[in-house]
């Protein structure tokens, strides 16, 4: 009832009816087409220097990048970060196939669990899907094999993430996103640093209700596929 | 309720001004959210265009409202998540009630919501026995000083660090005395461990909606701090409070509005978290609600189409136009009397409570422009004010020594106080007038009162012929 009223109150406002079939028509078409609006130039570069953006910007919003040639490096430099950060040897994983496929147990002093994270967990281990370099954002977004909590539980986050997946603009991402899901996961969230507040005074400290470090391991070449 | 002290607008601003501690609050802070602003503005060549592309986005989505709140609701039914409709502020706390009843629920999370502070839904839980606890850190400790936010952005912008521990010492009575709170830093830390333990305790989760994306059904939440995503992401229910302004056609649309949204509020290029919801958990996911509500309101909105206030829909709720007010800088937020402050306030909350009851607020301006000079989605705020004031005029609300005066516009531009804190602003005519008291009929100001309207053509039908033209031609990407 409430549904039909608003509906109607809007109609009556604009001084109309419901909108014709062939308009409606049109606006389905935009909505299929989603038609691009002007895009900051920034991020439009070869894709070595969108990753080199792409690091700085995380840099400059209180990130951290570490590079490694190859998934072989990744569990190394997820352990050298842990010891030089003084933080315990203890992850919980995204329980995704590539995470999976690296060589852990080189580190046999890391305690790994898979899974979601849970409220005692200090450093969650998740895999990115993409890198916008226009902000230095990161696109997690969720499924089975990558648990939201990860992102928002742990004191620590480190995100593993291929340099081959570092767009220009957000716009690339979605496209991506599109592509490769289908239909809209449930949760999808833009990462830009790490968590903070400017509520007390009105001026910045790190560390709010999320993750107060934010740690991308970033894999591979930027021109490798 | 919130009662409004829209009313009193004199005498809050009167209080305000010789207020010792919201006026170091403002003296601090005012200047810092301008400086950023700036900052980021400067970084970024396309900006203004950007602005004409989030204007003309909206503009888009308001003409055309009906079509896509049904694409939407189409979508977020499809996500496996429900919508339920609601005309008032009555209505929309009947319809979070009733979900928090049924699931039985005690406690409940909360991340920041204008909207909920618009239908204090908080009182209404709790006069049910539903306890609520606000997140965001300034959300938090307005909550614990049972206050309204000053300022849509930044709830605690009126406060010191002595109030926060102040604050905190009453309420955390497990505090051992030696506790110390000589940093910011103590503050945060106390709060995240406290709250922890309510975001892992909540049975249900509610959030509001910076925008609702019909083509997805998603609604999307913007915050530095990870509270609202913990708030959405841990309890088994999670409501989403939205206003039915909110609704935008596509991805592509809600990015565009998101490069001007953060400039413009904290003068951040993005925010922390911008987070897309769409339904409750899908199979096999490991975490996420299991019931996703859409609680989507008009109270007010549907009005306000079609008239020379629609203009006002448009607004993404980022706040430059009070950081960047000599009025708002020089009384603080809680002198509106009601939930939202500052040139936005004053034109959406006569549109919300009632002209008579906030018909004062209109007038709290000094058409210096400042406002809409810096608005992302521009509105042409200081038009709409006037606006207001020509209804007042209409409706003979206005004391005949009131009308002579131009109002609280007047008793403003008569406060020396006032005029200093003012001046410091740039393109501020008043430090010129105030050379000269009590003479403003000759000011240039005083145009501003009479100039007319410039309604803006509605953008629908530009789409569709545009949309035709390009048909024609072929041109259509
Ligand atoms: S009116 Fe404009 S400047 Fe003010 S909060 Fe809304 S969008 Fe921002």
């Amino acid at each position: 009832m409430s549904r039909d009223q608003i509906l109607g109150a809007i109609r009556r406002s604009l001084k109309r009816g419901a909108l014709p079939a062939d308009q409606q028509a049109m606006l389905r078409d935009r909505l299929q087409r989603h038609p691009r609006h002007p895009i900051p130039a920034r991020s439009r570069l070869p894709h070595t220097q969108q990753v080199d953006l792409f690091v700085r910007n995380v840099e400059k919003e209180f990130g951290t990048v570490a590079r490694v040639a190859a998934p072989e490096d990744v569990p190394a430099a997820v352990a050298d970060y842990l010891a030089t950060q003084n933080l315990p040897g203890r992850i919980v994983l995204a329980p995704h196939d590539e995470l999976r496929a690296m060589p852990w147990s080189t580190r046999p002093l890391l305690e790994i669990r898979e899974g979601r994270a849970q409220a005692s967990d200090l450093v969650s281990v998740q895999h990115g899907y993409a890198g916008i370099a226009e902000t230095g954002t990161l696109m997690l977004p969720s499924a089975p094999n990558r648990p939201t909590t990860l992102n928002l539980l742990a004191d620590t986050e480190i995100v593993v993430l291929r340099a081959a997946s570092v767009v220009g603009a957000y716009e690339e991402a979605w496209d991506r996103l599109r592509a490769e899901f289908g239909s809209m996961p449930r949760n999808v969230m833009l990462v830009t640093g790490p968590s903070r507040s400017a509520d007390i005074e009105q001026t910045l400290e790190l560390g709010a209700h999320g993750p107060r470090r934010l740690h991308i391991v970033l894999l591979g070449e930027s021109d490798s596929a | 309720m919130h009662i409004a002290t829209s009313p009193a607008f004199k005498e809050n601003a009167s209080k305000a001004l010789s207020n010792a501690g919201l006026q170091k609050a403002l003296a601090r802070s005012g200047p810092s959210f301008i400086a950023r602003r700036a900052a980021a503005v400067a970084a970024l060549p396309e900006f203004e265009a950007l602005r004409d592309a989030a204007r003309d986005i909206k503009n888009h989505a308001l003409a055309n409202l009906d079509f896509y709140l049904e694409t939407y609701e189409r979508n977020v039914l499809e996500s496996g998540g429900k919508v339920h409709w609601c005309t008032t502020a009555d209505e929309a706390r009947a319809a979070v009630l009733s979900i928090c009843q049924a699931a039985g629920a005690k406690t409940v999370t909360k991340g920041k919501s204008m909207i909920g502070e618009e239908i204090a839904i908080n009182d209404h839980l709790e006069a049910h026995g539903i306890t609520p606890v606000e997140t965001d850190l300034g959300e938090y400790i307005i909550q614990l000083r049972h206050e309204l936010p000053s300022h849509i952005i930044a709830p605690a912008f009126h406060l010191n660090l002595e109030d926060w521990e102040e604050a905190f010492r009453q309420a955390h009575t497990d505090l051992p005395a030696d506790r110390t709170f000589h940093e910011r830093r103590d503050i945060l830390i106390e709060a995240r461990t406290k709250l922890r333990s309510s975001f892992l305790a909540a049975d249900v989760g509610i959030t509001g909606a910076n925008f609702l994306v019909a083509e997805t059904g998603s609604s999307v939440i913007v915050t530095n701090e990870g509270n609202g995503d913990l708030t959405q992401t841990l309890p088994r229910i999670h409501i989403v409070l939205a206003s039915i302004e909110k609704c935008v056609p596509t991805l592509e649309d809600t990015v565009s509005l998101l490069r001007v949204l953060a400039r413009s509020a904290t003068g951040q290029d993005f925010s922390v978290y911008t987070t897309f919801s769409t339904g409750a958990r899908r199979p096999g996911d490991l975490d996420g609600p299991e019931e996703y509500h859409v609680v989507l309101i008009d109270n007010g909105r549907s009005a306000m189409l079609g008239t020379e206030f629609q203009d006002m829909l448009r607004c993404i709720r980022c706040a430059a136009c009070m950081n960047h007010c000599p009025v708002y800088g020089a009384v603080g937020g809680h002198a509106y009397g009601w939930v939202y402050p500052g040139p936005m306030g004053s034109v959406l909350t006569p549109g919300l409570i009632g002209v008579d009851k906030a018909g004062h607020l209109p007038n709290a301006s000094t058409f210096c422009g400042k406002c809409e000079s810096v608005c992302p989605v521009r509105i042409p705020l200081p038009g709409l004010m006037r606006h207001w004031r020509e209804r007042e005029f209409e409706r003979h609300l206005v004391p005949s020594a009131v009308r002579a005066n131009l109002g609280i516009w007047a008793w403003f531009a008569r406060r020396p106080r006032l005029y200093r804190l003012a001046t410091r602003a740039a393109a501020f005519g008043l430090g010129l007038a105030g050379r000269r008291r009590g003479r403003f009929s000759r000011l240039p100001l005083a145009a501003g009162w009479t100039a007319g309207r410039d309604l803006p053509a509605p953008e629908g039908d530009t789409f569709f012929a545009r949309y035709a033209r390009e048909k024609r031609s072929g041109t259509l990407q």
